[in-house]
């Protein structure tokens, strides 16, 4: 549906893409981190695309892969009507794990990038405000990588005589079919 | 014959408003003070004031979720404010992750709890454009689907107008809104059997199928909500307090809207026309005869006109799918996506396997990932699914639109008046669920 | 139901009081998530709670007298409900409003408190997800049974009631920050003077 947003970023900017393709009907082009600002600002300016709303973005951990991150924007065009999936693959090392920020471009940026710093730790350089906004500041970690046990609670208050850091509920046994907990 | 009598001229009226204040900024009407008074008013618009650091908190009256403002304000006005979420973030991507695609239902019902419907149709959906069953779900499905949808969208609608209007102060608005959400809700507890929270829909279809009274049910509710609405309408819309609290309050211009990734009513009601259901229809939203409500302005009174005139539309909706409705099955017949028919379990080796499998391995989803979205009660609600050949997904991220709408709440109070934050607030239709997922 | 230190001998003027608090509750809604919309239809005009005389939502902790914990308790809303129930005067009773302020409800991740009673003493747990109206009334007319016999509440165990004294409120969790009002109030503030 979106080809001609490939084909267009094939002609501009062949450099920038590590590759394209589609899915059940999305089309997706993966990025290299150095060009994804000038290809989202190509991508939101030009008049043939006129990508003007950063739908969603978001992080996808592939956990024993590397690089192990993938920042995925969904980029949506109101004039156009079109929809490109945009991918940034990240390493997890330290040095390695950040992305440049697009809140310049849009400023839906400025929270969902927020987000996908408290949730998986890829940071955004060149951000604002790069806090945490849906856990809170005491909080150490980033649930949603997969490596975060599912009920590692972190309790800011507790029983004088619990434990610090410890999930409270039961724990199943070995073989259930329930749903796994670390 | 006499004289004309000439009438004494009336005092001259002034043209404009800002001749009826005098020289020193007083409105025309204005007792004067006596001198030893007038010389403490004149101190105290001397006097240093602070601003002052206040904390709208996580636990407060208004009614749509629960968010922090942290606020800086200097006397009435906002100078400066900080909108904290995630109050109210459930671990909805973390439990998907270890659920089965059906035990995902009821974690997508809580999302946008005002409206569970749509979130249930928006996640089938999604999980059918990866199975690429999409063109197969029977069309009773669809129009079910439909229907329930925009019941749900109805009733987000009342709630948000209701709880909205109540804090202004219109309570008769809460009562009458709520009584018509009750009739929406009565109608979907036939159908489902929860009155929230429905968990209808299931992967390929629903779950089951109508019950046999819905359809004049459903008419006599659809007229009952119409005139609760009309009356709703009637007291408010006229009302002094209330367009002078919503009119010209809350105003992002469009620009900034699309920049910042509204959708859903709250975009339409700064005069940009999108919506899911027009520019990119999906299920069988072509077969219908409805508008789009576009406003001007993008202030709280265009949020209002638009949601209100969406409820009609929606209302409209329904009474041509139950028109439309064909007989015929309600789930895809595919018994590896479908839980076989129950006299099958339990009566034949095959089907008892193949429930089992169902239930205990889930639905196998080949891997891949997909996006898709459906017009939700906020906007544009989007679920990013990626699936790894097991029977329970890799990643299901809910594109949340009320949590893009949010991060502009700052901007919407910047500069109005402490009391204008709960109107602003309320207008927006922000869901803690949602949001903060 | 545990014993507690002190006798309770009723008088008539003591079920007299009782009678008037069981009638005139004034609720703090807690609300959080979804059963808050159960919630505003109690109180809406189909189940009505105001027949039950507790239909004045009082939005400011001092002024209630049943909180009312409406949705999930996350980690980072936990601190705060503590704190809106050391706020409250006595005597005061909590109910718990749905199966996640109760237990957790089937949230069991890294973010979820197991219940609004791992922060706060719960008198009435209202199951559902979200419950009927008619079950929250239910839950409501249960408390108000116990109102009434003075069995009331675990405030009692802990020694919460006017009547009782305070040394049992330490059985309670606590906030970090020592603002916390079950702390004995030379304890109560930080050691560095500062308060939070």
């Amino acid at each position: 549906m979106a080809q001609r947003v490939l084909e267009f970023l094939q002609r501009e900017r062949p450099l920038a893409l590590a590759e394209t393709g589609s899915h059940v009907g999305d089309e997706i082009a993966v990025v290299h981190r150095e060009h994804l600002v000038e290809v989202l600002t190509l991508l939101r300016d030009h008049e043939q695309m006129r990508m003007n709303m950063l739908s969603d973005l978001t992080v996808v951990d592939y956990l024993g892969q590397t690089p192990r991150f993938e920042v995925v924007y969904q980029l949506y065009s109101i004039p156009h009507k079109h929809r490109l999936r945009v991918k940034v693959l990240v390493d997890e090392t330290p040095g390695e794990c950040w992305v440049p920020t697009a809140t310049g471009l849009w400023y839906a940026a400025n929270w969902a990038e927020r987000e996908a710093w408290d949730l998986y730790g890829v940071r955004f350089e060149g951000h604002p405000d790069l806090r945490r906004i849906l856990m809170y500041e005491e909080f150490v970690g980033h649930p949603l990588r997969k490596d975060y046990p599912q009920n590692g609670r972190q309790p800011l208050i507790r029983r004088p005589d619990a434990p610090p850091t410890d999930d409270q509920t039961t724990r199943l046994m070995p073989d259930s079919h329930d749903r796994r907990v670390s | 014959m006499s004289a004309p009598t000439t009438l004494p001229s009336a005092r001259p009226v002034a043209h404009t408003i800002a001749e009826t204040y005098d020289h020193r900024g007083r409105q025309a009407g204005e007792m004067p003070l006596s001198p030893s008074m007038q010389q403490f008013a004149d101190e105290a618009e001397r006097l240093p004031t602070d601003e002052l650091i206040l904390n709208m908190g996580p636990s407060h009256p208004a009614m749509h979720g629960t968010v922090r403002c942290v606020l800086r304000v200097d006397g009435e006005t906002i100078k400066d404010a900080d909108v904290q979420i995630g109050y109210l973030h459930r671990g909805f991507e973390k439990e998907s992750e270890a659920a089965t695609y059906t035990q995902i239902f009821p974690y997508v019902d809580r999302l946008n709890y005002v409206s569970p419907m749509l979130n249930n149709v928006g996640f089938a959906m999604a999980v059918e454009k990866l199975l690429g069953i999409t063109a197969q779900i029977p069309e009773r499905a669809e129009y079910i689907r439909v229907i329930v949808g925009e019941l749900a969208r109805v009733a987000d609608h009342l709630t948000c107008l209701s709880a909205a209007i109540s804090e202004l102060g219109g309570l008769t608005v809460f009562f009458w809104g709520n009584r018509a959400r009750e009739h929406v809700w009565e109608l979907l507890e036939d159908v489902s059997g929860a009155r929230m929270t429905h968990s209808y829909c299931r992967i390929g279809g629903v779950a089951w199928d109508l019950t046999r009274d819905f359809d004049e049910k459903c008419r006599g509710k659809i007229a009952k909500i119409r005139g609760l609405v009309v009356d709703i309408r009637k007291l408010v819309e006229r009302n002094r307090i209330f367009l002078d609290r919503m009119e010209g309050v809350g105003c992002i211009s469009a620009h900034d809207a699309i920049s910042y990734g509204f959708t859903g009513p709250c975009l339409r009601a700064c005069g940009v026309a999108y919506d899911v259901r027009k520019d990119h229809p999906y299920s069988v939203y072509d077969h219908f005869d409805f508008d789009v409500p576009i406003a001007d302005g993008g202030d709280n009174l265009a949020r209002y006109l638009v949601r209100i005139e969406e409820m009609e539309q929606s209302l409209r909706i329904v009474e041509q799918a139950l028109v439309q409705i064909p007989p015929g099955a309600v789930i895809v017949d595919d018994p590896l996506i479908a839980l076989p028919a129950k006299r099958e379990v339990y009566n034949s080796i095959e089907g008892m396997i193949a429930h089992f499998k169902h239930i205990m391995d889930g639905l196998v989803v080949p891997a891949g990932e997909a996006y898709s979205f459906t017009e939700g009660g906020n906007g544009e609600l989007g679920f990013y699914i990626v699936a790894d050949g097991t029977g329970r997904p890799y990643k299901n991220r809910c594109r949340p639109p009320c949590f893009y709408i949010t991060a502009a709440l700052r901007q919407m109070i910047l500069g109005a008046n402490l009391a204008d934050v709960v109107p602003i607030f309320g207008s927006i239709n922000m869901i803690g669920g949602e949001c903060d997922r | 139901m545990t014993e507690s230190s002190a006798s309770y001998v009723p008088t008539l003027l003591q079920d007299a009081v009782n009678w008037a608090q069981k009638y005139s509750l004034f609720t703090y809604p807690f609300a959080t998530a979804c059963c808050a919309m159960e919630f505003m239809s109690t109180m809406g005009p189909r189940y009505d709670i105001a027949r039950f005389g507790a239909e004045f939502p009082r939005f400011s902790p001092r002024q209630a007298d049943l909180l009312i914990v409406i949705g999930t308790i996350t980690e980072r809303q936990a601190p705060v409900l503590r704190r809106v129930y050391d706020q409250m005067p006595d005597p005061k009773w909590v109910m718990a409003f749905g199966v996640c302020a109760s237990t957790g409800g089937f949230y069991q991740n890294y973010t979820v408190t197991p219940g609004a009673d791992q922060v706060i003493p719960v008198d009435v747990y209202v199951p559902g997800c979200p419950p009927r109206p008619e079950q929250v009334l239910d839950g409501l007319m249960t408390l108000q049974r116990r109102i009434q016999e003075h069995r009331g509440n675990c405030q009692q165990d802990i020694g919460n009631t006017a009547a009782i004294g305070y040394t049992d409120r330490r059985k309670l969790p606590v906030l970090q920050d020592g603002t916390s009002m079950t702390l004995l109030p030379d304890e109560r503030l930080p050691q560095d003077g500062r308060v939070r």
